[in-house]
């Protein structure tokens, strides 16, 4: 018994030895599939490292609100944070996150080695300037699903012909797809009514900014003068942004399956997923679970970059997040080696396989990344194409007035384009004078 | 009453209502039974297109409900021993491995915990407060009234910042006690109306008569009033109950990992993309059995109390 | 006092404690009794309730944002209150809430007290039918709200299949939270279907507290049904009736929960309900000072509606 008892002690001691500290860490994500993967990825760590993790998952409609509380306050929950790409300024402005500079110059970590779009998007700001403040962890962004199976009938495929004069193929512009949606649309498909395409139209969080987004970056859509910073008349509501929001109505309008109205990337999952849609905007991260879908999966779906513009640019809609370590934490040094655990190659590679989009150019340039998922090539492609929304201190505001436009134009039908774009023109301007930083 | 009292209803007009109460129950269940019958369907029946009403029940989402789960690769799942149980079985089937359990149980636990806890304590301040609202002259009493009631018509966010910095303060932030004290303080407004009626309707004769037996006014309220309000207590505890069983906003921003209670957790239930319904349906189900079964065993006193509970004198 | 409880080892415990404390308890006045009685609920209600609420007022005045916490606060005196009051989205909200608020009210009043009237003919069962009838009520508005949006998806869900059962307007050729007409009754119809129980209830208490000796009395005077209606069971039911509406206008005026998940307060902003917009403003925005004016806007309103509905309520008693 005794004997026993000290054995005990002196494993405790061996254990207390090899680690400095055995820290009980809490990383915040947002509750969705991708997290339950890192769960399961962090079981190594916590065997490395002697760390506990614990984990901290707010879903979606609430993350946003719950995590900024939380940092706002300076609250010690988190310690480590995947915040969403749009917080990066406020983390960095108010001094929420750590800068990593220093950390990843000690440990060999370096941005080079990252997608650079994910390291613009996730871990810079100011936007542009070698100041990191995470480190990418998630790549994302808006794509389309196509039903495959269906576009491969040979009676759907030579009506198409009939109709359109060329071949029902995956759409290369938002034109082409819009003609597919219309095909679609009503068709009768064994013995269902089917429709044209989900897309994005939810009110509460960021939905209808997302697609919209999405759709007029490649219609000529700037946020600013790229000469004169916040200057927004003419780019925000420039001919071609107008052109391409009412694209976006009609779109809704005449191809979206009935009830649609509030639809974010869940509901378009569902729509997708039932054989309601024969395409499906959502972002990268819903791909992984059509292939394993009984319904959908097994080679019926295909994946599609986000098609051009009238003028042939192509742009698309930039998801995804960062890790950071969180300022208030009393274990940043702890959070730190997760980083540093979590950088490594073998760990992103494995990450990769287990359905998290890894942003390490390592891994994604891999001569057998393309071959490893019927959607790694077209996540590749879309990643090198990517825009983001405001990364701005004050992004939630300017998201609430662009939610609020974007939806009382395209779902409500109230005014015009035009007036949606001049509105946010206006509704941003204020925003960046209550900021000082007009 | 009596079998023939002159105001016992009609034969033909029981019949009539009988028949008129059913229909609405049966209209007003339907939506129950759908989310009920969804917890025993599949993924892909859930949102099937056109909804199914007869399926081939599974009990997917139960299991869903209490595992956390991650995709497997083939090659993983090659080398994985043959599932020796059934909640294996049907995850693996699924092309996931289970991860471990979910955290379904211990939000439930949160739950019944700051529930059952916040409802006690409203029943205790609040019968407390009732009474001697009731039975003693209380200095502006009917501005005391007012103000209980009052401070029930701030709408939850308007504190919610306030809140929320004073619990971080406090370390009550994502405890049980916070979340008690904070649901009893909402609920207390309710207790000590409610228990008003019902008190002002026992007559003060029994007391005084005990007063004159030689029992303190303690004794006097435990033993005469208390028993005698037992009714308006059960229902008045059956409305506390439903609201901190159910309260949402503040459990959202004022719980997390440890003192998070049910409701803001079962909307969060995913599944491999998008939100698993049969998971969702099946946690809805089970976190209403505890507040259902609560009613049902306290039905006679919701019934005869609320008729006791009057606020005419 | 022969029918007083037996015996309980409390009694006995209570005999057991020393005379001295006994005669100290016995010695308390009514009135330091009242205090020890009503304190400990006055006590929380200023913590949980009061002091937050001086917070509120105090930040209303005030410019801080609680997302920027390290800037300077401001003192802004009247000018939140101003901004809100001048801008018209902020009506639209307060009508949206009206609408809102008068409909549930009257569906939920109409319904809930036939439902009451019907279940006191005392039929057999009506008490296993009231039991299964009060269920939607013990559900949490999140999951209800939730679990709605999918009944009323037009594809997948219920709801538009059993219109389509009923009146065969088919499923598919109407979206009850994607429509600017139809969602502000698409959340009037999940508050009611939710919450009539509630009203019912009350309404049941109040017409089995009426005496039936009053009824019998009418019959000797030959009243008729339809005139005992109106003259006895609605006189006699309407306080509980109005304590009834007074709680659920007070619950609906505050709607957040079940409408943020059902439309998110669209399409557009045809369903943004007062206490959505103040979430969006004190936790999207995050213009802590805004909200806050706001939310003490919509504090006093509804206790102004309140106060003059108690006294309502209060003639309504004596009489």
């Amino acid at each position: 018994m005794k004997a026993r008892y000290l054995a005990a002690t002196a494993a405790l001691a061996l254990v207390a030895g090899t680690s400095a500290k055995a820290e009980d860490l809490t990383l915040c994500w947002a509750a969705w599939d991708p997290a339950n993967a890192l769960v399961e990825l962090s079981k190594d760590f916590e065997a490395q490292s002697g760390h506990k993790m614990n984990f901290e998952f707010v879903p979606w409609p609430n993350f946003a609100d719950r995590m900024l509380n939380e940092l706002n306050s300076g609250g010690k929950l988190c310690d480590l944070m995947i915040g969403d790409s749009q917080w990066i300024g406020a983390g960095a402005e108010s001094g929420h996150y750590v800068k990593l500079n220093d950390f990843f110059d000690a440990n060999g970590i370096s941005m080079d080695a990252f997608v650079p779009a994910t390291v613009t998007g996730y871990s810079e700001w100011p936007k542009g300037t070698p100041n990191y403040w995470s480190l990418p962890a998630f790549g994302d962004v808006v794509g389309w699903t196509y039903r495959k199976d269906w576009f491969e009938r040979p009676e759907l495929q030579a009506e198409f012909k009939e109709k359109y004069g060329r071949d029902l193929v995956a759409p290369a512009t938002f034109a082409e797809l819009k003609d597919i949606a219309e095909f679609f649309q009503g068709r009768d498909i064994d013995g269902k009514t089917v429709y044209g395409a989900s897309i994005y139209t939810e009110r509460g969080s960021e939905g209808i900014t997302m697609g919209v987004m999405d759709v007029l970056y490649s219609f000529g859509f700037k946020y600013e003068n790229p000469d004169k910073p916040y200057d927004m008349a003419g780019f925000v509501n420039s001919p071609g942004a107008v052109a391409g929001l009412e694209f976006y109505k009609s779109l809704y309008d005449c191809c979206t399956p009935p009830g649609m109205s509030n639809a974010y990337m869940g509901e378009g999952i569902d729509a997708y997923k039932s054989g309601q849609v024969a395409m499906q905007m959502n972002f990268a991260f819903t791909w992984p679970g059509f292939e394993v879908d009984p319904n959908v999966g097994g080679g019926k779906t295909g994946y599609l970059v986000n098609p051009a513009g009238p003028d042939g640019e192509r742009f698309a809609q930039l998801g995804g997040q960062g890790i950071s370590v969180v300022s208030y934490s009393e274990k940043q040094d702890a959070a730190l080696e997760y980083i540093k655990w979590f950088a490594q190659p073998e760990v992103q590679a494995k990450w990769w396989s287990m359905g998290g989009f890894s942003c390490l150019r390592a891994v994604v340039e891999d001569p057998g990344f393309a071959a490893s998922q019927p959607y790694a090539q077209t996540f590749l492609d879309s990643m090198a194409i990517v825009k983001d929304f405001w990364a701005e201190p004050s992004y939630a505001t300017l998201l609430a007035d662009s939610q609020k436009r974007f939806h009382d134009y395209v779902v409500a039908g109230q005014g015009t384009a035009q007036e949606a774009l001049d509105g946010l023109v206006q509704d941003w301007t204020v925003t960046f004078e209550d900021e000082g930083k007009l | 009453m009596s079998a023939y009292s002159i105001t016992e209803p009609s034969k033909a007009s029981k019949w009539v209502a009988g028949i008129l109460v059913t229909l609405y129950m049966v209209i007003t269940l339907l939506p129950l039974a759908w989310i009920i019958s969804t917890g025993f369907k599949t993924g892909p029946d859930s949102i099937s297109y056109p909804p199914k009403v007869i399926f081939s029940p599974s009990i997917e989402g139960y299991v869903n409900l209490f595992t956390d789960r991650t995709r497997a690769t083939p090659e993983q799942l090659a080398t994985m021993p043959p599932p020796d149980n059934f909640v294996d079985e049907i995850v693996q089937r699924r092309g996931e491995v289970v991860t471990g359990p979910s955290r379904f149980g211990e939000r439930f636990l949160n739950s019944i915990i700051i529930g059952f806890g916040s409802t006690a304590l409203s029943i205790v301040l609040g019968t407390l407060a009732a009474y001697a609202f009731s039975r003693f002259k209380v200095p502006l009493k009917d501005d005391l009234l007012f103000f209980i009631l009052s401070t029930r018509m701030m709408p939850p966010i308007a504190v919610a910042i306030p809140i929320f910095l004073m619990y971080r303060q406090l370390g009550l932030s994502d405890t049980h006690l916070g979340m008690i004290l904070l649901y009893t303080g909402v609920n207390i407004s309710l207790a000590v109306w409610l228990l008003k009626g019902f008190i002002d309707e026992i007559p003060r004769e029994y007391e005084e008569a005990a007063l004159i037996d030689g029992y303190t006014r303690f004794q006097a309220f435990r033993k005469v009033v208390l028993p005698q309000a037992a009714t308006g207590i059960a229902s008045t505890a059956i409305f506390c109950l439903i609201f901190a069983w159910n309260e949402y906003a503040f459990a959202v921003l004022l719980t997390s990992g440890n003192a998070q209670t049910a409701p803001p957790f079962i909307p969060t239930i995913i599944g491999v993309g998008g939100q698993d319904w049969p998971a969702v349906a099946a946690g809805a189900t089970l976190f209403l059995l505890p507040v259902m079964i609560f009613t049902i065993l306290l039905r006679k006193h919701l019934l005869r109390g609320i008729t006791f509970g009057a606020v005419r004198k | 006092m022969p029918d007083l409880p037996a015996d309980t080892p409390v009694d006995r415990l209570a005999r057991a404690t020393p005379p001295t404390l006994a005669r100290k308890v016995r010695g308390l006045s009514d009135r330091t009794i009242a205090w020890i009685f009503v304190a400990p609920t006055i006590l929380l209600l200023l913590a949980i309730n009061i002091f937050p609420l001086i917070w509120t007022i105090r930040l209303s005045f005030t410019n801080f944002r609680a997302n920027r916490p390290n800037e300077p606060v401001e003192w802004v005196g009247l000018r939140n209150y101003q901004r809100i009051l001048t801008d018209p989205d902020i009506w639209q909200t307060m009508q949206a809430t009206a609408h809102f608020l008068f409909w549930t009210l009257f569906f939920q009043v109409l319904i809930g007290f036939t439902l009451a009237w019907l279940i006191n003919r005392k039929f057999r069962g009506n008490d296993l039918m009231t039991t299964l009838i009060v269920i939607p009520m013990m559900l949490s508005p999140a999951v209800v709200g939730n679990f709605w949006t999918f009944l009323y998806q037009p594809q997948i869900g219920l709801i538009n299949y059993a219109v389509e059962f009923v009146t065969g307007i088919p499923a598919s050729s109407f979206t009850m939270l994607g429509s600017v007409s139809l969602a502000p009754w698409a959340i009037v119809i999940v508050d009611t279907w939710m919450w009539t129980p509630f009203v019912m209830l009350i309404c049941l208490a109040g017409l089995r507290s009426i005496p039936d000796y009053i009824y019998e009395a009418a019959e000797v005077d030959r009243a008729s049904k339809w005139r005992q209606f109106w003259t006895m069971t609605i006189p006699m039911v309407l306080p509980f009736l109005m304590l009834a509406v007074l709680f659920r206008g007070i619950e609906n005026f505050k709607m957040f929960d079940l409408v943020v998940l059902l439309t998110g307060g669209g399409p557009g902003d045809t369903t943004l309900l007062s206490s959505i917009e103040l979430k969006r403003e004190a936790f999207e925005k995050w213009r802590t000072g805004y909200s806050s004016a706001y939310a003490i806007i919509l504090f006093v309103t509804v206790f102004g509606l309140a106060s003059i509905y108690v006294k309502a309520l209060n003639k309504v008693k004596e009489r």
